[in-house]
């Protein structure tokens, strides 16, 4: 299983390689996805889709949330959680 | 009647009751007025005059609003741009329309920066700090939005203001590629405004939640017409988590809720909808593609008390056609009928009115149409023509949609295809023109052509086909890259196929009749 920091950067590299458009955009581990237009709406089930592909998680519905998905840090946590009650 | 005295009038006789909610804030009629007195006299003491125009480029939430009713009070003109739109296409925007100041905020910094240092008509720039990332190089022109005092709105607007002065620039999708400003006079917004309203029955009770953005006439007319009634509109910046709209729909105790098809696509995809309550929910509107019979079923079975309105319009007179809801059961695939005072109908290739039971170009006649595109004359008379003289028209402009109809023997209109390749995705239009334009500056792109395919959940999804070099190795990930980079998100390709070569045309130019 792969830690927090691992997931963060693993992640990071996802938006970068996917959505991304060039210039000087920068995410950090707070920076949230909605607020600054790196996803929209379909954007986010990619987003989630790769999630459950890459870590092994099945998100449901209650939990396809901001709290949840909207920053690098939320995801980590997130996935973390996952597997401790897996 | 001018547009923003819709909030005169509602803030006289309702100072006490909530205008806004967005996010945590609540605001009454009576702060919105302050709020937008503030902006209107600092603008005002920045040199805008009437005529000028403001650009808006917000997300959506309390600002966004204050902007629209503050660029009208003091006589300006305002222009609401897509918090979606890329350094490129804001650059062409501002020039366009050369506007003098821009509303926006500091999330979106990585856009505008840029795009200020390249239009030298914009003197000031009010930036809202949303990320607490104010600019560490504040030039003279950026300015923070000013404080508002909580004294009582002054009101001093533009007393020389008639109904036939610009309200708004909305820029549109055009199949040339470069956006057309299509211009709307007060007495165009406040006729739509009163014809919308007057058929959906809009209420003082009513609770409108609008997670479309008010760049787009669909969602902005959400607040209009909610201030002309005086009712509240819980705004929305985004719906990319539909549980969360889902939630909000049911803690405010929503009675209308506007869509485009792609959200009612997100939402049905949801489970464990039960455990809400949305009995208040008394109206679902729905425009920009049509549901389909298996949508309708759905919706009704998730919302069985509310009723259905489809619609269907043009940024260029706002609202064209709707279907009263209890038409849907007899012909669910009908856009409906011409809406008040205003009236539509069919003519063939030469103009001729066509009898019902026919299909033809819609036309459409009322004080909704806009007066032409920004400065561009040759898209103008594409558009707008003059009615036949002598004639009962005869003096009057007439709007020609572009938009292939039929009629049943009724007279219910029915659409057919447009007459121009643009993509309708996820109820945007995408010229493609525009995102063929971006691909063809990518290094190593010899071809493109950019098609519409059918998609469930966005309509028509976006396919690019290219022909790159051998030289430049390009993969279908670099090229939607780079559109996400120059173009507004729901522009970009969700498929992209290199091919070795595109069909032409026998003077050359692509012909993409087969490509899919």
């Amino acid at each position: 299983m792969q830690d927090n920091t691992d997931i963060k950067a693993a992640v990071r590299q996802f938006l970068f390689d996917n959505f991304i458009m060039g210039g000087d955009v920068t995410i950090d581990d707070d920076t949230s996805f909605m607020k600054r237009h790196i996803l929209d709406s379909t954007g986010f089930i990619e987003l989630i889709t790769h999630i459950e592909e890459t870590y092994g998680v099945t998100v449901e519905d209650a939990e396809m949330l901001p709290e949840n998905f909207d920053s690098l840090q939320n995801i980590a946590a997130y996935v973390a959680r996952k597997h401790a009650t897996a | 009647m001018l547009l923003h005295h819709f909030l005169d009038h509602t803030t006289d006789r309702l100072p006490g009751k909530t205008a806004l909610v967005a996010g945590n804030e609540r605001i009454t009629y009576a702060e919105l007025d302050q709020r937008v007195d503030s902006l209107a006299s600092f603008l005002r003491a920045r040199g805008v005059a009437r005529g000028d125009r403001v650009a808006l480029f917000l997300d959506n939430g309390m600002d966004m609003v204050a902007g629209v009713f503050a660029a009208l009070r003091i006589g300006a003109v305002f222009m609401p741009v897509n918090p979606l739109t890329k350094q490129d296409k804001l650059t062409f925007l501002l020039n366009n329309a050369r506007a003098g100041v821009l509303l926006t905020q500091s999330s979106l910094a990585f856009a505008w920066r840029a795009a200020i240092e390249a239009s030298p008509a914009v003197h000031t720039c009010v930036v809202r700090d949303d990320d607490n990332a104010a600019p560490a190089d504040a030039p003279d022109r950026i300015l923070a939005f000013p404080e508002h005092d909580g004294g009582a709105a002054a009101r001093t607007g533009c007393p020389e203001s008639i109904d036939q002065d610009l309200a708004s620039l909305i820029y549109t999708s055009g199949s040339t590629g470069d956006p057309k400003g299509v211009m709307l006079s007060h007495l165009n917004m406040v006729s739509a405004a009163n014809s919308v309203s007057t058929y959906l029955e809009l209420q003082e009770s009513d609770v409108i939640l609008c997670a479309l953005p008010l760049a787009f006439d669909y969602g902005l007319y959400q607040v209009l017409m909610s201030v002309k009634v005086g009712a509240t509109v819980v705004l929305e910046q985004s719906f990319a988590f539909p549980l969360k709209i889902l939630e909000r729909l049911a803690g405010e105790r929503v009675t209308v809720f506007p869509g485009v098809p792609t959200m009612f696509s997100l939402l049905m995809t949801l489970k464990g909808l039960e455990r809400y309550d949305f009995s208040p929910l008394r109206m679902i509107t729905n425009t920009a593609a049509a549901l389909s019979e298996e949508h309708i079923r759905r919706i009704r079975a998730l919302f069985p008390q509310a009723t259905l309105f489809s619609m269907y319009g043009l940024t260029e007179c706002k609202r064209v056609t709707y279907l009263p809801p209890e038409q849907l059961d007899i012909r669910p695939s009908s856009v409906g009928r011409g809406m008040p005072n205003e009236e539509v109908w069919l003519v063939d290739d030469d103009g001729k009115r066509l009898p019902n039971g026919s299909t033809g170009e819609l036309v459409i006649r009322g004080s909704n149409v806009m007066r032409g595109y920004w400065e561009n004359p040759v898209e103008t008379a594409k558009r707008l023509r003059p009615a036949p003289s002598p004639g009962p028209h005869a003096g009057e402009m007439l709007l020609y949609s572009g938009d292939l109809f039929r009629t049943d023997e009724e007279g219910w209109l029915y659409f057919v295809a447009r007459r121009d390749d643009i993509i309708k995705s996820r109820g945007e239009k995408v010229s493609p023109r525009e995102v063929e334009n971006a691909i063809y500056s990518l290094p190593g792109v010899i071809d493109v052509a950019v098609v519409g395919v059918p998609d469930d959940v966005l309509g028509q999804a976006i396919k690019a086909f290219v022909v790159s070099s051998a030289e430049v190795p390009l993969n279908e990930k670099q090229v939607i890259r780079h559109c996400l980079a120059h173009l507004e998100n729901f522009m970009a390709p969700k498929f992209v196929e290199f091919v070795s070569e595109l069909p032409k045309t026998d003077t050359g130019k692509i012909r993409k009749t087969g490509l899919a």
